[in-house]
């Protein structure tokens, strides 16, 4: 049994009466960005880290198993150690990570 | 219903959301010193933005019945150059004399670079020389849980205890880490970059109730003055118990600020 199991207050029928309906219009917008994103024209053959990252995380949603909301944080990490000496020519926070050339995603 | 917003940056917001906050139960607020969405050209601009987080904000909250703290260094994301921010630094021992001055921050880290992390070590030291609470950010997206752990070794390298200092924008890769270490968490309630008031609820349910609080952070960003009384309703719908509400957003705080002297309110 999940050590998480119980600490919500609520039942799982008060959960989804309470939730569902907010839930299923986000799960619409994730559906609806997808959409858009098959009907944008193309810049090159490449795909986007970010979108490749975003349905990577859609597979943790389902997956079954418990900490998904952790689980896709660490997905979306950094995983580096080194520290750049400045931020001068940085780009801003992206939301994901860019991996290397090669690198199984 | 009273509580406290332990982090909100109420130079970017309008008088009328001091008003609002009252009307929902807000006695004190406070505010670390932060970007303002443009770099400052001087070091003089520091020192006027304190004067504004030291003399002008306490006086407008006081409006309202608030009571108005503040915490002051140079924040990360100016503090990549550290000539510049030396300067920065070295206007903060007066302003620290300050009656309504909790500590130093919100110190950390922004694109967790070397030149900011010698800046942090920095203002570590001046916490720690002044015997000041300190109030850390983290970086917000995939920099964070690096970010989070670079800063607790700083931290941990001091002599500061891990009691006096809190690690802000916590989610939920970084929270238990957090805890673990022995520091105070806090869950920020900010639209796109941060949590809702729904997340916040599930972390006090899996991580418990202590050492951990809510704020708003509400700045010049997309942002919500009145997130902390919106994730007490979402406490409440969800069935949790007004002493457990008034534990996380009022009760909390005050245990942690009081920790500092000047950190006193009327009730």
């Amino acid at each position: 049994m999940s050590e998480l199991q119980k600490t919500c207050p609520q039942t799982r029928e008060q959960v989804v009466n309470m939730y569902f309906m907010e839930h299923r219009a986000k799960l619409l917008d994730v559906a609806a960005f997808l959409d858009r994103l098959d009907r944008a024209q193309p810049t090159s053959d490449a795909v986007d880290f970010r979108e490749t990252a975003l349905k990577q995380a859609v597979r943790i949603l389902i997956d079954g198993q418990p900490h998904r909301t952790r689980r896709i944080l660490d997905m979306l990490s950094d995983e580096s150690t080194e520290l750049p000496q400045s931020a001068h020519g940085m780009k801003g926070a992206s939301g994901a990570v860019k991996l290397p050339a090669g690198a199984v995603t | 219903m009273k509580y406290i917003d332990p982090h909100v940056h109420m130079v970017s917001r309008t008088t009328d959301d001091y008003q609002r906050m009252a009307l929902a139960g807000c006695i004190a607020i406070t505010e670390p010193a932060f970007w303002a969405g443009f770099d400052r050209s001087s070091a003089q601009g520091f020192a006027d933005y304190f004067r504004q987080l030291t003399e002008y904000e306490p006086r407008r909250a006081a409006l309202f019945g608030i009571k108005h703290f503040s915490w002051l260094c140079i924040n990360p994301k100016e503090a990549d150059d550290p000539g510049f921010a030396r300067e920065v630094v070295s206007l903060i021992p007066e302003f620290l004399k300050c009656k309504t001055v909790l500590g130093i921050g919100e110190i950390g880290l922004n694109k967790n670079t070397k030149n900011e992390l010698i800046i942090l070590e920095e203002q570590i030291a001046l916490a720690e020389s002044h015997n000041q609470l300190v109030l850390v950010h983290t970086p917000h997206l995939e920099d964070k849980r690096k970010g989070t752990r670079v800063i607790m070794d700083a931290l941990s390298a001091s002599h500061i205890d891990a009691g006096r200092i809190l690690i802000d924008h916590v989610e939920e890769h970084t929270v238990a880490e957090v805890l673990d270490r022995g520091f105070w968490a806090g869950m920020t309630l900010y639209p796109d970059t941060k949590m809702t008031p729904q997340r916040a609820t599930d972390m006090i349910e899996m991580y418990g109730s202590e050492r951990i609080w809510m704020n708003s952070a509400g700045d010049w960003g997309c942002s919500d003055p009145l997130a902390v009384p919106k994730a007490r309703l979402e406490m409440s719908r969800r069935g949790h118990t007004m002493s457990l509400i008034d534990k996380v957003t009022l009760e909390n705080p005050k245990t942690f600020l009081s920790q500092s002297p000047n950190f006193k309110i009327d009730e």
